[in-house]
């Protein structure tokens, strides 16, 4: 034995090196986050750490595994919960009003074979479902009126595109999580400014009545005060008419000849008979 | 003996100093001393290993890789020794570093199986990538660095995300289907860091997306007077527990500590009707106002009215004729007191002349005729 190795320094050297080549081939580090598909000579053979719903980190999968060197490779396929975006999409609803559309779908490959076999790699999984995406949105959309459009969560229009989705995605390994709306929005131009003069429109009509509103209980106000302060005069001078229309004519002589601010009293002339009620001892009788 | 050379000077590469393990073996190896005192006649490291398998040993192999190693190294030594000052001295001290790259490499192992972690955060461990422990706030040793790895995750720190901005509009419909220019601010944090770490591929982006699509959802749930108005804090709060609702979906990991919207206005386009809309109510807030004072005057106007004429008339009541005459002849002597006065004797028949210029020189003229 070490005469061989006497013999053939280099050779041993050699065989050595591939040794630890093979040894350290041997072994892959298999994170969390990712699940791989073993390929020996190009024919899938295993999974290792592929997705079970309801692990726990820790105790499956991930960590040194066995593989055999050369012979076999891993391709690494996310394990994690991936996103996939929507291009913005235009939606008819049934009463032929347009709504621009912006989803996001969430989708996590729970069968990395078949993913791997169907399409290679996340990103051509991600094309595929892209165009799935939009036509069951454009479909489950598309038979509601435009109101129901706003928010189809509530008539689980989101499930529906979901389970649509997963009729294909089932094809590549792949289970969508959730499928969300993230913007509706009215598509520029004539849909919008026309919302906007519905809406300018709806606000004139609101401070007009508002102000009209004003108006009527300021009016009814006056009125009203009106009224009480008649009844209040009423209450009172109702006692003696007969006081009151003297009375009141005396306040009336006074206010109209001296009380009337600015004009002196002495522009005024008065031209009286002698038989005047207030002349009437005047004359001496 | 001379055929371990080979492996000897892969030894020596390595160990070659007098306490390396393989260094007394190819010193004996050698005679001449492979590496003991290193002032060969070749000014490249181990030169003086050269002839050694030569001198014994008929294999041609092992002298022709032993020559190529060799010239190998002396293109590799000659730089180090360049660094090391001179070609003569250089090789202990060559030697000498990479003894101290070795011990600097083990001291960073070594550092490498202690970690810090401070109270706010949580150390998730994994040992070869599979997850092993969530290490507590303090000092913790684990196995040394590429056999295990810690990350560490801060878990105190409330992170934030703002959505839509004053400087642009971000539209969005009401369930009236108007349009609304919302800006709001996502609080979160991380309350599960091994979720966080290993359940999402793009954690931010995620919650991003999951509180636009959240707040759409929201608000097309709302009126537009809601959404501008007095019930925010009531969508915010929806907003919240939609977005953890959805996100625990996904195992993420996070915690909503709260929305904040910072701003929910009509568009730019409308806000001149919007503001016409509140100058309305201002209109009329003051109408009433005016009207209200009015009422208030008039009403104390006529209870003061009223109670002077009921006063008055208490006294009336006792002597009737007395209290009226006396009324009468005061208020006709302030009337009368300071005005122009013209008494005319009018027996039947006589036409009196009235100079009627005269009397309307002044623009307040009045005429009362007596009775």
């Amino acid at each position: 034995m070490i005469a061989s190795i006497r013999q053939h320094p280099v050779l041993i050297a050699v065989i050595g090196a591939i040794l630890l080549v093979a040894l350290l081939g041997s072994v892959t580090i298999v994170p969390e986050t990712s699940q791989g598909v073993v390929i020996r000579f190009g024919k899938p053979v295993r999974i290792v750490n592929r997705f079970e719903n309801g692990e726990r980190f820790g105790e499956v999968g991930a960590g040194l595994n066995a593989k055999i060197p050369f012979a076999e490779s891993i391709v690494w396929i996310d394990k994690r919960v991936r996103d996939l975006d929507m291009d913005r999409q235009q939606v008819l609803s049934i009463d032929q009003r347009r709504l621009e559309v912006d989803a996001f779908a969430r989708y996590r490959v729970v069968d990395p074979l078949r993913m791997f076999i169907a399409a290679r790699s996340e990103e051509r999984v991600e094309e595929a479902l892209k165009p799935i995406l939009g036509s069951q949105l454009r479909n489950e959309l598309g038979k509601r009126p435009f109101a129901s459009m706003l928010s189809p969560e509530r008539e689980g229009a989101m499930e529906n595109i979901r389970t649509g989705m997963n009729r294909i995605a089932r094809q590549y390994g792949v289970v969508v999580v959730d499928v969300r709306i993230k913007k509706a929005d009215l598509p520029d131009g004539t849909p919008l400014d026309s919302a906007f003069a519905r809406m300018r429109s709806a606000r004139q009509q609101e401070a007009q009545s508002i102000r009209a509103e004003g108006n009527k209980t300021a009016q009814i106000i006056r009125a009203s005060a009106d009224a009480e302060a008649a009844k209040i005069y009423a209450a009172s001078f109702g006692k003696d008419p007969a006081f009151y229309d003297f009375y009141r004519a005396m306040q009336s002589y006074q206010r109209t000849f001296i009380d009337n601010g600015t004009s002196k009293s002495s522009s005024t002339n008065i031209i009286m008979s002698p038989n005047s009620e207030y002349l009437k001892e005047f004359a001496g009788r | 003996m001379s055929i371990l050379s080979g492996l000897g000077t892969l030894g020596s590469r390595l160990f070659n100093d007098s306490k390396g393990p393989w260094g007394p073996k190819s010193d004996a190896g050698n005679g001449s001393g492979g590496g003991d005192e290193p002032t060969g006649p070749i000014p490249g490291p181990w030169g003086n290993e050269r002839p050694t398998p030569r001198g014994g040993d008929s294999n041609f192999g092992a002298a022709g890789l032993d020559a190529f190693i060799e010239r190998n190294r002396r293109r590799f030594g000659g730089g180090f020794d360049g660094g090391g000052g001179g070609s003569g001295i250089g090789r202990p001290s060559g030697m000498k570093l990479l003894w101290i790259a070795l011990a600097v490499l083990a001291i960073g192992m070594l550092l490498t199986t202690m970690h810090r972690i401070g109270p706010e955060e949580r150390g998730v461990v994994t040992l070869f990538g599979r997850y092993n422990a969530t290490l507590e706030p303090g000092i913790t040793f684990t196995l040394p660095a590429p056999i295990a790895r810690v990350q560490k995750v801060n878990t105190a720190q409330i992170r934030d995300i703002e959505l839509g901005s004053a400087a642009e509009e971000t539209l969005m419909l009401t369930g009236d289907q108007n349009i609304i220019d919302i800006a709001y601010q996502v609080r979160w944090s991380i309350k599960d860091p091994e979720q966080y770490l290993f359940e999402l591929r793009t954690p931010e982006d995620t919650i991003r997306q999951v509180a636009e699509s959240s707040m759409r959802q929201v608000v097309a749930q709302v009126s537009l007077q809601d959404a501008i108005g007095n019930r925010r804090g009531e969508i915010e709060a929806r907003v919240q527990e939609e977005m953890q609702s959805t996100l625990d979906r996904y195992q993420s990991g996070v915690s909503i500590r709260g929305i904040a919207i910072k701003q929910a206005d009509p568009p730019g386009a409308v806000n001149d009707a919007f503001k016409d809309v509140t100058a309305a109510q201002q209109d009329a807030e003051s109408a009433r106002n005016k009207a209200n004072a009015y009422a208030l005057q008039l009403r104390q106007l006529a209870q003061g009215e009223a109670t002077a004429f009921d006063k008055v008339y208490i006294q009336y009541e006792l002597s009737p004729e007395v209290t009226k005459r006396r009324l009468y002849y005061e208020t006709m002597e302030r009337v009368l007191n300071g005005v122009d006065k013209t008494i005319i004797e009018t027996p039947n028949g006589v036409t009196p002349y009235l100079p009627l210029p005269q009397v309307q020189r002044s623009t307040t003229t009045e005429r009362t005729p007596a009775q």
